[in-house]
Formats: structure tokens, sequence, C-alpha cells
């Protein structure tokens, strides 16, 4: 984790209708996302409108917004799911958005990216969706998967299901299997699309557990979109937060706590 | 005085459209729905561009084409075989009713087999597996899109066209012939059981007289030519299943659009094959 005083301080601009960030100087001596300009639009709505913003290694930054502020497709675009209309993408200083199909796809394999609904493939059993980008993007023998699987599987408290069906895991469970097959190849990067969403609050804390645990064992950089102040507070080096399209405030979570904005204190106003 | 002057201004309404609006108004109804047709061309074509460019790539995903050629192929068996010796009984009962009336009873056992193998089977065997797997296909991948489990094989590295559709679609392809011939065989073999009820007739006898009058090329041309149902099928089926959105709803439409497509398809191939292997194989 990076410690606070190394953590940006906080910016924030008034334009004329919208706060935004100007003048972004990257925090980070060596960052493994880096994100300019960046524009998505589906159809008529604007949902990312010239975002910046960039993710060190061993640092972990947390994506609040409201429901619909573009922060899902902001991991999607990073992982190369989505397509950006305009702006650049660079992961490890390769850039995603003029790249082919087979480039992007080995820069997947550095990266990990946690669904918000986990996506188990529901035809595999728990072992197998683990074993899924083993099996493809390595070659490892049956027996050292096997220990790889079982490896990941006890690290999230999963080491007894291994044959059961995701149809018959709870959502907590599902999402423990779906942290446990985004870190299957080891990735330097951890996309997590609302890690606690829908789940208990033990359960959730079990999950920030889990990351904190992650971050200090490796060295990810981890982009964690999220809707839960408490995990953002726990799990967040950096938080940055999403509002029509922009980023509209950027800095630790204390520093965003304090800030005398309306829509920031009215969004962090709840959180007690 | 002029013509409007005679008209009441009651009766004419503030909101009625004028004529340009009119104009408007129906060339927008009859454009979109070429727009619409012509957009999913376009988008098929891509869709077909990509998983051409994903099958000439390593790995070359043996398991999954493994698993897809049991699921087209060995669990549409029964439902192939029941539907070809469904046919063989209508024609046996059909044709001798025929042929007695005109005297051309013993061309009875060539009318079946030629019947079957030339059209029925093929076309038969096309629509039930257009029905059952492409169903099937546009249902499952219709969930894994809503539910991105797509995604999840994207975000892992792995090219989803290749592994999910061409896997698919290559399956189609190979099992559609080897199903027709099963078809043909349940829909002879009924049809002679049909027969021989009616009049006592040994199945080599039955078979020979079939068989008489027929070239290799009789049977070849047709029975391969259902490889060609099977990648449409197949496309089609992967496509809708692919391009699916919006829930459970959309999944549902993905399986209707997937079943209605591909058999429209099969039966406008099936035109267009027929015609070309009357010209080729005369």
């Amino acid at each position: 984790m990076m410690h606070s005083d190394q953590a940006v301080t906080l910016r924030m601009t008034k334009g004329s209708d919208k706060h935004a960030i100007e003048n972004t100087e990257w925090n980070t001596a060596n960052p493994a996302v880096v994100l300019r300009s960046l524009h998505k639009s589906f159809g008529a709505q604007r949902v990312l409108d010239g975002i910046d913003l960039a993710v060190g290694s061993g640092e972990t930054l947390a994506v609040l917004g409201r429901s619909g502020s573009g922060k899902s497709v902001l991991l999607k675009l990073i992982i190369g799911l989505q397509k950006p209309d305009s702006g650049s993408i660079r992961i490890h200083g390769q850039e995603i958005t003029s790249s082919n199909v087979e480039a992007v796809n080995d820069i997947r394999k550095t990266m990990g990216f946690l669904f918000q609904h986990a996506a188990l493939y529901d035809s595999l059993t728990v072992e197998e969706n683990v074993a899924f980008p083993l099996r493809r993007n390595t070659k490892m023998t049956t027996s050292e998967r096997g220990d790889r699987i079982k490896e990941l599987l006890a690290g999230v408290g999963m080491e007894g299901e291994l044959k059961k069906m995701p149809g018959d895991l709870s959502g907590g469970m599902q999402k423990r299997v779906g942290l446990a097959r985004a870190l299957a190849l080891e990735p330097d990067i951890l996309l997590l699309d609302e890690p606690t969403a829908g789940l208990d609050p033990i359960t959730s804390r079990e999950i920030d557990e889990l990351i904190l645990k992650l971050q200090e064992e490796r060295d990810v950089a981890s982009i964690v979109v999220t809707h839960d102040l408490h995990s953002a507070k726990v799990i967040a080096d950096r938080i940055v937060l999403l509002h029509q399209g922009n980023a509209v405030i950027e800095g630790t979570f204390e520093e965003l706590e304090r800030s005398d904005d309306e829509f920031v204190a009215e969004f962090f106003k709840h959180d007690s | 005085m002029s013509y409007n002057a005679r008209i009441p201004r009651r009766w004419i309404s503030q909101d009625a459209p004028q004529a340009t609006s009119l104009m408007r108004f129906t060339l927008t109804s009859v454009w979109s729905p070429i727009n619409g047709f012509l957009e999913w061309f376009g988008e098929l074509g891509v869709f077909v561009w990509q998983v051409m460019r994903a099958a000439v790539r390593r790995p070359f995903e043996g398991r999954e084409l493994i698993r897809q050629l049991d699921e087209v192929g060995s669990k549409s068996l029964p439902l192939v075989a029941l539907a070809g010796a469904a046919i063989g009984a209508v024609l046996a009962l059909e044709s001798r009713y025929s042929l007695v009336r005109f005297g051309a009873k013993s061309m009875l056992p060539a009318a079946i087999v030629f019947s079957i193998i030339h059209e029925t089977g093929p076309i038969v065997t096309g629509l039930v597996v257009s029905g059952r797997v492409g169903a099937g296909i546009g249902a499952e991948l219709g969930s894994m899109k809503v539910t991105e489990q797509i995604d999840a094989i994207e975000a892992s590295g792995v090219n989803p066209y290749k592994l999910l559709a061409f896997t698919r679609i290559l399956a189609c392809i190979l099992m559609l012939p080897l199903l027709t011939l099963a078809a043909d065989f349940c829909g002879v073999a009924v049809g002679w059981i049909v027969d021989t009820l009616a009049e006592p007739i040994s199945f080599h006898k039955f078979l020979h007289a079939g068989f008489a009058g027929a070239s290799f090329s009789d049977f070849l041309a047709p029975t391969f030519r259902t490889a060609v149902f099977g990648l449409i099928i197949g496309m089609i089926a992967c496509f809708q299943g692919m391009r699916s959105e919006g829930g459970t709803e959309g999944v549902g439409r993905s399986a209707t659009s997937s079943v209605v497509l591909s058999s429209l398809f099969v039966i406008l191939a099936d035109v267009i094959l027929v015609k070309l292997i009357l010209v080729f194989f005369p």
C-alpha cells in the first residue's frame, strides 16, 4: 500500500458549470495504468467526458460515483472490453486503443478482473472456473495446476468447494471464486467492479481484508469501483469521484471527507 | 371562388399532417425496417470476419469442438431419427395412395427413396436441427452475454469468437451431413415397414428397387448440402446469441430469433442449392 504522504493532494477546480481536474500531475513514478482525455458515449448519452487518471504499481485507487456515472465502463475500457470514442489508455506504457487483438490479449494476461456479479462460467465447477485462465494461458502440468487452484481457493477461503457449481454458491462465495480466478495469472493490475456490492457487512469486510492481504503480499496496482464508502476508506490509497463523466475530485478519503464541495459533501454525508 | 374556399375551415384540422411531413413519415416507415435489415447484415458480416480471423490462429480448441460435436450431433440424433422415420411413414402412405391410382405401384420404393435422399431428409434434418440446436446455442450464448461470462472469457485473454462461435459453427457443419444420413436411413427403413405392412416385400428387394436408377451423385450432393445448412444454423445462432442484450428477456429474444432466422435462411438456401445441384449434378 502507498503511504498517505505519497498520495496526491486534493485537486479540484470549479469550471463554469462543472468541476474538473485540471493540470493533473501524476503522483506515481511508475504508473501501471494511465488514462488521458478518455471519452465514451452510448448514443446521445455521454458517459465519460475526458477522464484523466493514473495508477501506480502497488497503489489502490477507489473509483466512486453515482449509479450510471461510468465507473464500470471505465474498467471495461481499461481491459479493452469496450473501445473509447477518443483518448489514450496506456498499460505499463503500452497504448491499447491502437493495439491489435493479439497484443491486447497479451496485455489482458497481466490483468485480473473481478466482475460485478462475478461472471463465473455456469457450466463449469468452481475448480474449472479457476483453472480456466491457467489452462488457456500457461503450460502448467495437471498437478501444478491443481496445486495452484487449491492455493488460490485457500487464499479466498473456498478450498472446500472445488466441485460445486456456481449456481450452488451464495453471492459472497461467487465473489470469492471470481477473485481467485482474477488472481490466477498473478496479475500486475487488478480491476475490481463493486467487490462488496450486494453482500452482507461481514462478508464485505472479509472481501476487504482479502484485498488488503493481496496488497500486502503483492505489488499490484488496483482500481476498485465501489459504492461502499467504508470499503473505499479501508482499501484505497487514493479515491476519485466521478460525476457527469468527469473526475470531479481526487485525494485520500480524509481529504474528500473534509471537502466543502456540495456534491462531494452530499456523497460523503451518509458515511458515519 | 377558389376550391379551398368551399371547404369549411372546421374540417381542416390544425393537427393534420402536411404533405411533406406525411411523405417523411411514409419514407421513415419504409426505410426503417430496410435500414435495420441492412444493419443486421453488416453486423453479421463483421461477426463472420471475426470468426474467420480467429479460426486460423492457434490454439484450435479441440476439447471444446469435441464437446460441441457431442452437443450438436449425439444429442440431436434421437429427434432427427424420429423426424426422418415419421417422414418415411407419411411418404409411404401418401405415395402408395397416389401411385396405385396411376398404376405405378412398382415405382413406390424409388419414389420413397428418391424423395427422402433428395429433399425431405436434408430439409427435415436442417429444420429440426435449427429448432433444437439453434435455440440452444442462441439461449446459451445469450445467457453468457448478459451475465458477462463472454466478457470474462475475453478478459482472460481468450478469443470468444474462436472458443464459443467457431467451435459451434464447425460442429454444426460437420454434424449436419451425418445427421442427414441417420434421417435418410430411418426414413427409408420406416417407409419399407409401412410399405411391407400393406404389401410384404423384403428390405433387400425394397432397397434394390429404390436405388435402381440412382447414382452416387444423387446421394452425395443432397447430403452434403446440409453442411451449408449447418454453417447457416451455427453462424446465425452464435451471432444472435453473442449480440444478446437486455437480461432474461433478451435471452428469450435471442433464442427465438436464432430459430426463426436460421430456419428461414435454411429454406432459402435450400432453394438455391437445389438449383445449383441440378445444374452441376444433372
